[in-house]
């Protein structure tokens, strides 16, 4: 077994088989995970928001969607993996809070996760699996060495998609 | 104060906000003996900005499994608070307010959950009054809304309302407890951008 890489809230790392990368406890953010199944290079992004555009603090460009799918394809090419075989998986995107009122700041997590797709279509990455929504927490953990991605929640069985 | 920046924050900024931390804080804590009828000691509260990507460590950890209640602003300052304590704090405070025995194993009941929701309403109400009289705003606050999970996950609804105007959070930590049991509990205020160069100016600053 390899190192397992930690990936922080807005934030983003590059791992290379046998190693594994992780970020505890997604909510509201979405998990993307880059892979290119033949150099065996993952890359993972924490997105807190859907659109870099529309927040005049922007400096951190793994905080969105669009800016930080854009810096992990770069950081992954840095690393020897090839555009063109980028795959994707994504988890996270869950309304933690049950609102009633139906105030934009409350849909983030879905919309975080139609930012990210959008964004993937754009760079023509496939989507290979995903588990977004609904309202719990997820730490992911994805293994290069197999394309696994791994996903624990509290009081649920963990599944691999 | 339309160009208030929670990154570009003066010292005297906050030092007004941590101020505003404590003395609401002390208000909820006050709130909260009287409703277990019960002493509470209160340490100081540590006021501190901390970066987004460490947030969930200073609640213990992104995995650690926590209770965060939950309250939307509107009116003069808009945003949002929550309250945060760890599982078995949740536990012990509802407890002490049902008069019922812990039971640490088995999940929370509909019960607990309703006392803890009714806690949640309280504290934060008293935490918000304190910061209304303090600057003659009016807040308005939404009923509480409860989530048991993890801590980054929890947090990650208060981050993202920091992320959008800044890296960083402001983190009001309030240590409470009885005589024997320990207990710890953490305020998040996040007033919009436009909240937080409202509270200021009402102040002076």
């Amino acid at each position: 077994m390899g190192e397992m890489i930690r990936v922080g809230m807005a934030d983003l790392n590059v791992c290379k088989a046998p190693d594994a990368i992780t970020t505890l406890g997604l909510g509201s953010c979405v998990g993307v995970v880059l892979f290119d199944p033949e150099t065996k290079i993952a890359g993972m992004v924490h997105v807190m928001l859907p659109d870099s555009t529309k927040i005049r603090q922007n400096q951190n460009a793994a905080k969105f969607a669009d800016t930080g799918i854009a810096l992990l394809i770069e950081k992954m090419m840095e690393k020897g993996a090839g555009r063109s075989r980028l795959v994707a998986k994504m988890a996270g995107g869950a309304q933690m809070f049950a609102f009633s009122s139906n105030n934009d700041m409350l849909r983030i997590g879905e919309r975080n996760v139609e930012a990210a797709k959008e964004k993937l279509n754009e760079f023509r990455i496939r989507i290979l699996a995903e588990d977004t929504g609904l309202n719990y927490g997820r730490t992911i953990e994805f293994y290069p060495e197999n394309g696994e991605l791994l996903i624990k929640a509290v009081g649920k069985e963990p599944k691999t998609i | 104060m339309s160009n208030f920046s929670m990154d570009a924050m003066d010292n005297m900024q906050f030092d007004v906000l941590r101020e505003i931390g404590n003395i609401g804080a002390g208000n909820a804590m006050t709130a909260l003996s009287q409703l277990l009828n019960k002493k509470i000691d209160m340490g100081v509260p540590k006021v501190e900005l901390i970066e987004l990507k460490n947030l969930p460590d200073a609640v213990g950890g992104a995995d650690a499994i926590v209770v965060g209640i939950l309250l939307t602003l509107s009116n003069d300052v808009e945003g949002m608070i929550m309250f945060i304590v760890s599982q078995e704090t949740a536990r012990k405070t509802a407890d002490v307010l049902l008069g019922q025995p812990i039971d640490p194993d088995a999940p929370l009941t509909e019960m607990e959950i309703s006392a803890l929701q009714e806690i949640g309403n309280i504290i934060t109400g008293a935490y918000m009054s304190a910061l209304s009289m303090l600057t003659h705003l009016n807040v308005n606050l939404s009923i509480p809304y409860m989530a048991v999970d993890m801590a980054g996950a929890v947090l990650s609804v208060p981050a993202i309302e920091f992320g959008k105007v800044g890296d960083q959070a402001l983190l009001i930590q309030s240590e409470f407890g009885g005589e024997d049991d320990g207990m710890e509990g953490y305020f998040i205020l996040i007033p919009t951008e436009e909240s937080s160069g409202k509270i200021l100016s009402s102040l002076g600053l």
